[in-house]
């Protein structure tokens, strides 16, 4: 069951990207291109998104516990802090030059444009090289704490 | 090259969107987050639910081939094919994703839907340097 809803969560979401024009990065960069040839389309993109996401929201945490799993897993960072401001900064510079977020890029794979086949390996590259920062972090503190038992 | 502004087709895509992640959120209880969920293919797994992310990508992957079949065309996009330029993005978009803790969708949608402030700050920070890039690229340097 719960494959089967991600399955098409995931299909669902691959075709808004589409039929919103999302996955063409051409159009991405031309709403960021507000000096030039500026087409706002993603602003409908997100407006229908937020919206429906605000009000079915609601809808799921009036709920004691998701359908499927034992409890909601919501984001627990809270800080606003230089790593959300640096992420999101080199995260943009990144989405600006390609056109590409981590959404498009993956459902635009089976289309196998060049840039794409280039895009896709360096950006998971780039989300293992936090994931190991995390680790590596993880385990020192282990490492001191122990350090600190003894 | 100009693209046709599209308020319909953009706002019905987004809405599929917002329906996917409440999904998510109604069975899963998780956000719909495209960086988090490509980071939960990574270790450590504890709690993260790896074979989940990986059914969501794998609908995210059939859903270009289910376009082609209903619309009997491929879908129609400009993709940059300079190696460079392309690499250097990709690794900026994933390592700065997964650093400041979401993208477009997990802040720009998923966020706003929460009323989430962290959020807010950084999908204006990404938009101002979004912005900025494509200012660069495109009218001091040329293309």
């Amino acid at each position: 069951m719960r494959v089967v809803i991600n399955v098409l969560a995931g299909l669902i979401f691959g075709l808004g990207l589409l039929i919103s024009g999302m996955a063409n990065p051409l159009k991405v960069q031309n709403f960021l291109d507000l000096a030039g040839s500026f087409d706002p389309s993603l602003i409908c993109v997100m407006l229908g998104a937020v919206v429906v996401t605000f009000l079915g929201y609601r809808l799921a945490f009036s709920r004691p516990r998701p359908v499927l799993v034992e409890r909601f897993s919501l984001p627990a960072a809270k800080k606003i802090d230089g790593k959300l401001a640096l992420g999101a900064a080199l995260f943009g510079v990144g989405w600006g030059l390609s056109g590409f977020c981590p959404g498009p890029a993956i459902t635009s794979l089976p289309l196998l444009a060049k840039g794409t086949l280039l895009f896709v390996p360096a950006m998971l590259i780039g989300i293992g090289l936090v994931r190991l920062l995390i680790q590596t972090r993880l385990s020192s503190k282990a490492v001191s704490a122990s350090a600190t038992e003894a | 090259m100009v693209t046709e502004f599209t308020p319909l087709a953009s706002t019905i895509g987004g809405m599929l969107i917002g329906i996917s992640a409440v999904m998510l959120m109604l069975f899963n209880g998780r956000i719909a987050g495209i960086s988090g969920i490509l980071g939960r293919l990574f270790p450590p797994y504890h709690g993260a639910d790896p074979g989940g992310a990986a059914s969501f990508v794998i609908g995210l992957l059939v859903a270009p081939l289910f376009y082609t079949a209903v619309m009997g065309t491929p879908f129609a996009q400009t993709v940059s094919d300079n190696v460079g330029l392309m690499t250097a993005a990709g690794l900026l978009v994933g390592f700065g994703a997964a650093y400041g803790g979401g993208c477009t969708s997990g802040h720009g949608v998923c966020g706003f839907a929460r009323l989430s402030l962290r959020s807010l700050i950084a999908t204006a920070i990404f938009m101002g340097t979004g912005f900025a890039t494509v200012f660069v690229m495109r009218h001091l340097v040329g293309d």
